[in-house]
């Protein structure tokens, strides 16, 4: 983490500040070191880099301007929306263009009867259904960020939530991305219709990280908030106990709104922060949410609790009203910043695997943490197999750092060994970059360059971030070798 | 014809620049535009590659029989919950992602490329590449998986596809009502804003046909509130597998049928021809000899798009014309995945 860092160029950053000048006002660009230096990271602080210049637009014609004028220039841009991304795919350029689109802050267009939302890239997740709400209706996916992440930093990353069992991520939520290339060039993809003609650019745009194109307007998809939800904190004294029960509670034909799982450190730090009432005797807490008509979630919530007792939950809590499902949710939502209290840093993983994989992988960790010295809690979106252990470090004590890196990278790379992920929501950004070379070999990894070049052949749209170059990959397969730390033969030599 | 088999083809085929025609069982031959080349049957590469129902995911091989699939989810009591049609009993898994073509469930339950986790195929090159996989929160590169459905095979064989279920549903009800058009669309849309367990709608020729799936509780409760006439369970189930595969007396005749894809709440389209509506009103379907641009005018005006679904004659195009940077876009995509030109040419866009 944290690399030695070039000093900026000062003939090229006036070169830069003055072509953005010609048609941006003062309070639009950036360049002083005080006034960069806050975009110098995201959530993922452990990457800083101090922007060459910093680009503030408050139109989309100034958007265009932008990127004409970096492209003419040969000047490298990464967009940014409120910068809560947690794998530094906001990490700016140290020289080019951190582009913000923090002031694109407008809700454009309501249409209840369409159920759809059109807003501008900054606008916050929870705003959006916040503002629909006097409808009757919200934008489902919840990401534990929402009070704070845009929904044009959703649409880069894919975001997910604790409801995306039931309700699906962002690409299940968006109808429309309007965005600008990197030529400067206007482009659509999706419309407020289901589908559109040819291929599904929509896809491929949701969750590319930025390097395809900037987002300058969403078009959402609005739910009707279910009538009633209640939510069941079930505990158990072995995690892979609970881990069955996730199981379980699928094969018995539910799906459940929500399905996360906190193991005993995890609960432990945020009953300390939110006072949530969990069951600290638990190895293991499940929190198991139904939604819909009242009945409907009464008969649910019955059926739920029958298959998670059955399945040997050692205490049953059903919430009684909203507030108290609420308090339920406050600890899973505050896991992080909780267990930001009890330790100087955190890192935080996101891999994802096949839930039946879940006891193997959790003893791997309790196995990694003795093999690191480091401890790691979990938290665990349990209904779609995305794991987030956080390991617990002091970034101050370099050697802490270095092996929280090598503990972070043998988790994900077991994530692929059983047939997972290495990010399930926060995306690659250059946090992840190496794993890459993990979870896929040179034909992948170059057909994703491929795609990168149809939009930008330059390369300078967020260079550098969630695809690896195969010549790094090719080094870091001689780095990994040599330290004799991968355990499996599956790794592509290239 | 094996994996390899097929990889050999493609190759050689990629060596003469010859364009291959990519097949399952056929039953999409009508789809897109006219099919060109030499014959690449993809059915002897079938079979179940993994199957885990408390995952919610199956994994299958593109020849693999869509009924024997849908065989195998229903012993679990699972099912895609998109309700693919079959448009005939040869249909298989490949052909299904590859048309991307999804039943009445799809307004509410999501679209063959919602439920797409993972694929593999074979590129224009013979590559064997593997993008997404078996879990359904995966963020790992670009969602090349999802891009393959409704590709129409242009990309890549299809080799195999991993695609998340849902649970059946314990309840069912249909119910009818008695509408012209322009009533069913506002009483879809309004219904559409309340959490009403809608799984499925088609109105044709004044009567709204309206299904509802879930928990018991939550079937008869929205029953009661929306009033309507019940149908047989049984009735009810063939309306729905006839609406699904085009069986009803509307989709018979020989009058072009055209798809289109339009924003729900968009107004009746005064366009000469019958027609049908399914999705709340996001799918019209209309059987019309009025002439292509104005058709493709009428559904560019409402918001969405037009293809030409069924005809014999197609010389104006199936699929809605691109506009100038998507057009290039998908060109250049087309080009990285398949350089040579040679995976079903011309079957989407007549200039890739």
């Amino acid at each position: 983490m944290g690399s030695a860092l070039p000093a900026i160029d000062i003939q090229r950053q006036k070169q830069v500040a003055e072509a953005l000048r010609a048609f941006l006002p003062e309070r639009c660009v950036l360049w002083a070191r005080e006034d960069t230096q806050p975009y110098e990271c995201d959530g993922l602080t452990a990457y800083r880099r101090v922007p060459m210049v910093v680009a503030l637009p408050e139109t989309e014609a100034q958007v265009q301007r932008i990127l004409q004028t970096c492209h003419a220039l040969g000047v490298p841009v990464v967009p940014r929306g409120a910068g809560t991304g947690l794998s530094g795919g906001a990490l700016p350029p140290g020289d080019g263009v951190l582009l913000s689109l923090a002031k694109f802050m407008r809700v454009l267009r309501i249409d209840p009867v369409a159920r759809i939302a059109v807003v501008q890239p900054g606008v916050r997740n929870a705003a959006i259904s916040d503002v629909v709400a006097p409808f009757g209706l919200y934008y489902a996916p919840d990401p534990s960020s929402q009070i704070a992440c845009s929904i044009g930093g959703n649409v880069a990353e894919n975001s997910g939530g604790v409801h995306c069992l039931k309700y699906g991520l962002t690409v299940h939520n968006v109808l429309r991305v309007r965005g600008y290339t990197i030529e400067g060039e206007p482009v659509d993809f999706g419309s407020e219709a289901l589908d559109s003609a040819g291929y599904d650019m929509l896809a491929l745009a949701i969750g590319s990280e930025g390097l395809l194109a900037v987002t300058t307007e969403v078009t959402v998809k609005l739910l009707p908030r279910p009538v009633a939800a209640r939510v069941i904190m079930a505990s158990f004294d072995d995690v892979e106990k609970a881990g069955d029960a996730v199981a379980a509670v699928i094969a018995a034909g539910i799906v459940p709104a929500g399905l996360e799982m906190m193991d005993k450190p995890a609960t432990a730090a945020v009953e300390q922060f939110v006072h949530a009432g969990y069951d600290l005797d638990a190895a293991a807490l499940l929190l198991c949410e139904s939604d819909g008509s009242a009945a409907e979630v009464e008969d649910e919530i019955a059926r739920m609790e029958q298959v998670l007792k059955d399945a040997g939950a050692t205490r049953c809590t059903v919430s009684r009203n909203d507030a108290e499902r609420l308090r339920f949710w406050s600890g899973r939502k505050a896991a992080f910043p909780a267990v930001g209290r009890i330790s100087p840093d955190y890192y935080c993983m996101d891999g994802t695997i096949p839930k039946k994989r879940l006891g193997e992988v959790l003893n791997f960790i309790g196995a990694m943490e003795k093999k690191y010295g480091l401890r790691c809690p979990n938290v665990f979106h349990a209904g779609d197999g995305n794991l987030h252990p956080l390991i617990l470090f002091d970034a101050n004590d370099p050697d802490q750092l270095k092996r929280t890196e090598a503990f972070a990278a043998e988790v994900l790379e077991k994530c692929v060994e059983v047939g997972g992920t290495i990010t399930g929501e926060h995306g690659v950004g250059v946090e992840k970059i190496d794993q890459m070379c993990v979870q896929f070999g040179a034909g992948e990894l170059e057909m994703f360059h491929a795609i990168k070049r149809v939009f930008d052949a330059k390369g300078l749209l967020n260079p550098g971030k969630a695809v690896p170059a195969l010549s790094r990959c090719a080094e870091f397969g001689r780095k990994h070798v040599k330290a004799g730390q991968l355990g499996h033969a599956g790794l592509p030599q290239f | 014809m094996t994996l390899e088999n097929i990889q050999e083809r493609i190759r050689e085929a990629a060596g003469r620049g010859a364009a291959l025609r990519i097949r399952g069982g056929g039953s999409k031959d009508f789809y897109g535009n006219a099919p060109r080349g030499e014959m690449l049957d993809t059915r002897a590469h079938a079979g179940v590659v993994d199957y885990e129902p408390t995952e919610l995911v199956v994994t299958a091989r593109c020849g693999t029989l869509l009924s024997d699939l849908e065989g195998i989810l229903l012993e679990k009591n699972q099912q895609f919950a998109f309700e693919p049609p079959h448009f005939g009993p040869g249909a298989t898994l490949g052909g299904c992602v590859a048309s991307g073509l999804s039943g009445p469930r799809r307004a509410s339950a999501g679209s063959v490329r919602d439920a797409m986790l993972g694929a593999k195929i074979l590129d224009g090159r013979g590559q064997l590449l593997a993008f997404g996989g078996q879990v359904m929160k995966n963020v790992a590169g670009y969602d090349v998986s999802r891009l393959l459905a409704g590709s129409l095979g242009t990309l890549g064989v299809i080799v195999e596809a991993s695609l998340r279920l849902l649970p059946r549903p314990p309840e069912e009800c249909t119910l009818k009502f008695e509408l012209p058009q322009a009533k069913a669309l506002e009483r879809l849309n309004r219904w559409g804003g309340r959490p009403l367990p809608i799984s499925g709608s088609a109105w044709r020729d004044g009567e709204l046909s309206l299904r509802l799936s879930g928990a018991a509780s939550a079937v008869h409760a929205a029953a009661q509130t929306l009033g309507g006439q019940a149908v047989a369970q049984e009735d009810a189930a063939r309306f729905w597998v006839g609406i699904r595969e085009q069986s009803t007396p509307f989709f018979a005749g020989d009058a072009p049928l055209w798809r289109l894809s339009l924003p729900s709440q968009a107004p009746v389209l005064e366009l000469p021809g019958e027609q049908m509506l399914e999705w709340g009103g996001a799918l019209r379907w209309l059987r019309s000899r009025a002439e292509a641009r104005t058709i493709r005018a009428a559904a560019a005006q409402a918001g969405g798009h037009a293809t030409l679904f069924r005809a014999a004659q197609k010389a104006e195009g199936v699929f809605a014309p691109l506009s100038p940077i998507l057009a290039r876009l998908h060109r250049d995509l087309k080009r990285s995945f398949d350089p040579a030109g040679i995976l079903n040419p011309g079957r989407m866009y007549p200039e890739f």
